[in-house]
């Protein structure tokens, strides 16, 4: 039998997608609108989007929330990296198995526990060190780094599955000291998931509200936590033009990325392929 | 290289994630335990009963957009398996797409849809028809729900669908069995990790939500979530937050252990 969509089956499909899309698409609509009413076209104008570029609060916002996702995703896939290693190759059951499952706490935990946890033992280190407003820059770092870290060493760790073990130790039998294979047998092989862990990252920390909104201090302010503030007040059309912003750099973003994750596993595929001749 | 060189590489994370993550459920236990002068004391603990309401209200939202996004969800990735392999791709990055998109901004753009001089309604009257009051509705807040967290069944759901043979559908139809039989019998059981990690997706951020409940409820359906944002942002009451944030951690992973059980499959979870 052949599969294939009826009309009924493809009307529920074209529902379902422009109910998933409508909202967004009438906030960029809007962004574009003359008057400041939600619910009435008055005519085409970018003076909302002029309005946001004078927002100082806002630029430093989306200054400090690329900062912190660059920062934060470049130290954890360092750190998520060595630590895959170390927890693939590690023969003790028991400490495998006590990391994984640590590692698996921040993702099954919902977030506002998470949050609200690191903000309590930040609290409590600064009561002991006995300093007032702990939360800042160094806090968002600590706190994003921790959430990324397990999304970067489970993207990586089925890599190794993947790979042929024995390629490692050929590549130590004919002269290679341990480093050198892994830079040259090994990351190659393994490199996919650590470009998937890396974007995974990045874009982790620039979406991440909840987390970010417990552990933050006034003068650390990134994107979501001003748009929430924003979204408290009376709300103007500039709100929609920054998310018509934020929709097209996440849409170029999200494509960056397939193509980027097309390319590299093609050429990882290649690569082996080469390796294995 | 050694094992025991591995598991030196191991230490650094292990010990990051002893500090930044066990040690501060062990702080949120602390907190939830002791009373502001640091004493030990169960006050916390037994005035979680005050929230009986809103901690049933957050778990029935929860099952309600849970169970919205399955029966949404499930025909939706079947029709997706059902397309040309180029189109499939495509429909998985639309649905990704708005999930790149912060879920403050989504949940705004539906408050705007809905309020009662908003779109719909300005649409409803150009019509001639009588508006309708939709903000502020416990409907709204669960199709908030269901509206944010939808992809995060979608996907899973895809992901198992696409593995699965067409073949045994094909085999329950020869041998008889009607619609119904076939799912039952055929599809739900060869789906059931993507079900399993579907339900897990939405559920645990649609209980502890707090953002969505105050925008379209208009703080009149409040969830255990803007209880303990509140506790934390408004009230300072850390001890009393740090409770209801126990309670909140300690059924979802009774959640989570139970969806193991029942899914008991060897796959694991699909994500």
């Amino acid at each position: 039998m052949k599969k294939k969509t009826s009309v009924l089956e493809k009307v529920y499909l074209i529902i379902f997608m422009t109910l998933l899309y409508a909202p967004m698409v009438v906030l960029m609509v809007f962004s574009f609108n003359s008057s400041n009413s939600t619910s009435v076209m008055a005519g085409f104008s970018l003076k909302w989007y002029a309005e946001l570029f004078k927002d100082s609060a806002t630029i430093a916002a989306f200054r400090n929330t690329v900062v912190l996702a660059v920062v934060s995703a470049a130290f954890s896939t360092v750190f998520g990296l060595f630590s895959a290693i170390g927890i693939n190759y590690t023969r003790s059951k028991w400490y495998k198995k006590s990391i994984l499952t640590t590692t698996n706490i921040p993702m099954m935990n919902p977030d506002i526990v998470t949050g609200i946890s690191m903000m309590l033992l930040f609290v409590f280190a600064g009561t002991l060190m006995r300093r007032q407003g702990v939360l800042g820059f160094g806090t968002m770092l600590i706190a994003h780094v921790t959430f990324q870290l397990p999304y970067v060493i489970l993207n990586i760790l089925p890599r190794f599955r993947a790979m042929d073990r024995y390629l490692t130790e050929a590549a130590q039998d004919l002269g290679c000291t341990p480093v050198q294979a892994f830079f040259k047998v090994t990351l190659p092989q393994i490199r996919p998931g650590v470009i998937a862990g890396a974007i995974m990252a990045f874009t982790l920390s620039l979406d991440d509200f909840v987390i970010s909104y417990f552990v933050s201090g006034p003068e650390f302010q990134t994107l979501p936590i001003r748009i929430y503030s924003m979204t408290k007040k009376r709300v103007t059309p500039d709100m929609y033009a920054l998310s018509t912003i934020i929709f097209l750099v996440m849409l170029l973003l999200l494509i960056a990325m397939n193509v980027i994750q097309n390319r590299a596993e093609n050429g990882g595929r290649t690569a082996g392929k080469q390796v294995g001749k | 290289m050694n094992n025991r060189t591995y598991n030196g590489i191991v230490a650094p994370y292990g010990l990051w994630m002893a500090v930044f993550i066990l040690a501060p459920l062990g702080i949120v236990a602390y907190y939830a335990l002791t009373d502001a002068t640091g004493n030990f004391s169960l006050h916390n603990i037994t005035s979680l009963s005050l929230y009986t309401d809103t901690i049933l209200r957050s778990v029935w939202f929860g099952v309600v957009a849970t169970v919205l996004c399955l029966v949404t969800a499930y025909p939706l990735a079947y029709i997706f398996t059902k397309t040309k392999a180029s189109t499939q791709s495509v429909l998985v990055m639309l649905i990704m797409i708005p999930m790149w998109m912060n879920f403050i901004l989504r949940t705004y753009a539906i408050m705007v849809l809905f309020e009662d001089t908003g779109i719909i309604n300005h649409f409803l009257q150009s019509l001639g028809l009588d508006p309708l009051h939709l903000i502020n509705t416990s409907g709204a807040v669960i199709f908030g729900m269901v509206y944010n967290y939808v992809p995060f069944m979608v996907l899973p759901l895809y992901t198992t669908m696409s593995k699965l043979d067409y073949r045994y559908i094909e085999a329950g139809r020869d041998l008889g069995a009607n619609h119904f039989q076939i799912l039952k019998d055929v599809m739900i059981p060869l789906t059931k990790p993507g079900i399993i990690s579907g339900i897990t997706m939405v559920f645990v951020p649609s209980v502890s939500t707090f953002y969505i409940s105050q925008k379209l409820g208009g703080g009149r359906y409040t969830l255990i979530g803007d209880v303990i944002e509140m506790q934390f942002q408004t009230s300072y009451n850390y001890h009393l937050g740090a409770s209801i944030s126990l309670l909140l951690m300690v059924f979802i992973l009774i959640c989570l252990w139970v969806m193991n059980k029942f899914g008991d499959s060897e796959e694991g979870m699909v994500v």
